[in-house]
């Protein structure tokens, strides 16, 4: 299998249908997920052969803005009980090349794809290279969020995002889950966010659940969030206005694979993000995607598609799939 | 033990854990201090400080009992019970373990959890209430929390109270009536800076009065807090037969499990994603009998109107209930 095969045999193909609106679409994390092209969610932490080039942009990103990483003080014991509840999922989850032990007082890491042994004692900074959720993040591909619950509500108070689609970590920090997802448009959503919220909340310590989200990305950029705007905003423009020939693999469908965890220590929720990007010509070679991404594409009202900032790229995305996709006219 | 630990996120929450007594002394008069492990020696979930498991006494029944111990991968549980000589059974059951014996209990539940942005933490401790406060103490002195405690007990009935001691130091005041409680406690809710919370655990009358001595101090009750036991998962709800309209087959629903369940063992298709009561998947339509609603998804005017039911969580209020299939 090429590389590529192999990112399309482990895509999250997030259609189960040919209409897409939004819905609590959560389910129990760990079981595969089956597509026409073969399957993905076998794991809570997905290491793949980007493994080395995402964590050395995500270092790049979080360089230029350290930002990109927030803590408030009262989520100290919550990033440490993110970074070795991660530790104890790659442990298990990667046995060959991960290993974490306890001695005594202080735990033993060892991360083999890094050459990482490194020993430190939980809650001590001082024995730490850089912050918990800092080091871990440079461990993982998966952006990392911890929300805070007190007061009957959840509220986003730490994180590690360096691949935000169209959003930003720094400005929403501190923010309530609701308040958080206070754009999201139409009438009907507002009651699926405060489910989504409700059940976040009834979440029991060491439960996981995921979901499925997705939009679609210009150049396969990772990082699209709002800081970088002036980075990456005119993208859309210059697909749109370019040649139609360059659409299939200049638009990529981009899928988030999200992680609920109750952090079993804290309490805190962990949210894990992972980015996938799938360019347009490798989701066409999937005849069943092709056909079904330009039908969601073709129904998607217009306030979700600005909402997910596709409104100037979805239409070249359709024009080129009716061209090369499996798509019936 | 029955479930792999070694994946901490994300094993299997509903499984139960056998674990073996290591250890069951009298801690002090009728109060007895029980430590568990599991059999191969595994490390333990972790669990919020405040949490406690339910341990299985009977076919069917459970009693809560608050963690005691370290709570980060823990090698081992430990609870401390006071014989309850009008209960069920269930304590009097826990003062007969002996070591070697095996026990069946929850995985931790947390429902008295610390709230980590407050800026300084009043424990209050009644008698028994005293077991969720050790895990508070041990992680606020983790952590470098701010925090008191004033615990109340009557002669020489103090569980943990010199453990207590040597974790607090000088945090620590011991009273033995209410109007000690009361002396002790109401200047600190007084005159607490803004972001204090107050937690009590002990007898109802207690948790009572020091809400009340709070809301006095003009206290908003959000920064008050009692350990409620009982607020973990659904309760298995009682057992009821639901009659498919269409075949006229009868598909029994024993307690604890869910009609989803049932129907699905009987290899009826229902689709389902979440098992939670919110992805609104398994939506099932209803031509009779009445409906105990327990899901986030239905509406209200939807549930009021009982023609739909989300059978991985909801159940029949009766014994029988018809379903559209
Ligand atoms: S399976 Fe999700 S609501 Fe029942």
């Amino acid at each position: 299998m090429t590389s590529t095969d192999s990112r399309i045999a482990r895509f999250p193909f997030p259609f189960p249908r040919d209409q897409y609106r939004y819905s609590t679409n959560v389910e129990p994390a760990g079981n595969p997920a089956t597509t026409v092209a073969g399957r993905w969610g076998t794991t809570h932490l997905e290491i793949d052969s980007r493994y080395h080039e995402e964590l050395a942009e995500r270092e790049r990103i979080l360089t230029a803005d350290p930002s990109r990483h927030q803590c408030l003080p009262h989520m100290v014991p919550a990033a440490w009980d993110a970074m070795l509840t991660l530790m104890r999922t790659l442990a298990a989850e990667y046995p060959d090349t991960m290993a974490l032990d306890r001695r005594g007082d202080s735990w033993f890491w060892r991360n083999d794809l890094l050459g990482i042994e490194h020993t430190f004692v939980f809650g001590d900074l001082a024995t730490l290279p850089a912050p918990p959720l800092v080091y871990i993040c440079g461990q993982i591909q998966e952006d990392v969020v911890l929300l805070d619950q007190r007061e009957g509500q959840l509220w986003g108070d730490a994180g590690l995002v360096t691949f935000a689609a169209d959003w930003s970590f720094g400005f929403d920090v501190g923010m309530s889950f609701l308040e958080i997802h206070g754009p999201v448009p139409r009438v009907h959503s507002e009651k699926i966010i405060t489910r989504a919220h409700n059940f976040l909340m009834r979440l029991e310590p060491g439960q996981s659940y995921r979901r499925t989200n997705w939009t679609l990305t210009v150049d396969g950029k990772l990082d699209t969030s709002t800081e970088t705007y002036p980075e990456w905003g005119k993208d859309r423009r210059t697909l749109a206005d370019g040649p139609l020939d360059e659409v299939g693999d200049r638009l990529f469908l981009r899928t988030e694979v999200q992680h609920l965890i109750r952090l079993a220590h804290s309490g805190a929720v962990m949210f894990l993000i992972r980015t996938y990007l799938l360019p347009l010509r490798d989701v066409a070679s999937v005849p069943e995607w092709g056909a079904r991404l330009y039908k969601v594409l073709e129904d998607l009202p217009v306030d979700m598609a600005e909402y997910k900032g596709i409104s100037r790229t979805r239409e070249p995305g359709m024009r080129w799939l009716a061209a090369h996709g499996n798509v019936e006219p | 033990m029955t479930m792999v630990l070694e994946t901490v996120a994300g094993a299997g929450v509903t499984g139960t854990l056998t674990l073996t007594v290591r250890e069951a002394r009298l801690l002090c008069p009728g109060v007895r201090h029980v430590v568990l492990t599991d059999e191969g020696g595994r490390a333990l979930p972790t669990f919020t400080p405040g949490s406690h498991i339910a341990v299985n006494w009977a076919e069917g029944r459970h009693n809560s009992y608050s963690l005691t111990g370290p709570s980060i991968e823990p090698d081992h549980y430990a609870i401390s019970v006071r014989l309850d000589e009008n209960g069920h059974g269930g304590s009097r059951w826990v003062h007969d373990l002996q070591p070697g014996q095996t026990v069946r209990v929850s995985r931790p539940r947390s429902a008295f959890a610390p709230i980590l942005n407050a800026r300084h933490h009043i424990l209050v401790a009644g008698g028994i209430g005293v077991t969720p406060m050790l895990s508070h103490v041990r992680a606020a002195l983790e952590w470098g929390r701010s925090f008191e405690v004033i615990y109340s007990f009557r002669d020489r009935q103090g569980a943990h109270a010199d453990e207590l001691a040597a974790l607090c130091g000088d945090r620590i005041v011991t009273v033995s009536t209410p109007e000690e409680l009361r002396e002790a406690l109401l200047p600190k809710l007084g005159d607490q800076p803004l972001g204090t919370h107050v937690y009590t655990c002990g007898p109802a009358p207690m948790i009572a009065a020091v809400a009340e001595w709070a809301r006095e101090c003009g206290w908003p009750p959000g920064r008050v807090h009692s350990e409620a036991f009982g607020a973990g998962p659904l309760p298995e709800g009682n057992p009821f037969a639901a009659k498919l309209g269409r075949t006229g087959m009868i598909v029994p629903v024993p307690s604890g499990t869910s009609l989803l369940e049932a129907l699905l063992d009987k290899g009826i298709t229902v689709p389902n994603l979440c098992r939670q009561g919110v992805c609104g998947e398994c939506r099932l339509s209803v031509r009779g009998g009445e409906v105990e609603h327990r899901d986030l998804f239905l509406t209200d005017e939807e549930k009021a109107s009982g023609d739909s039911i989300m059978p991985c969580v909801s159940r029949a209020v009766g014994d029988r209930l018809e379903l559209e299939l």
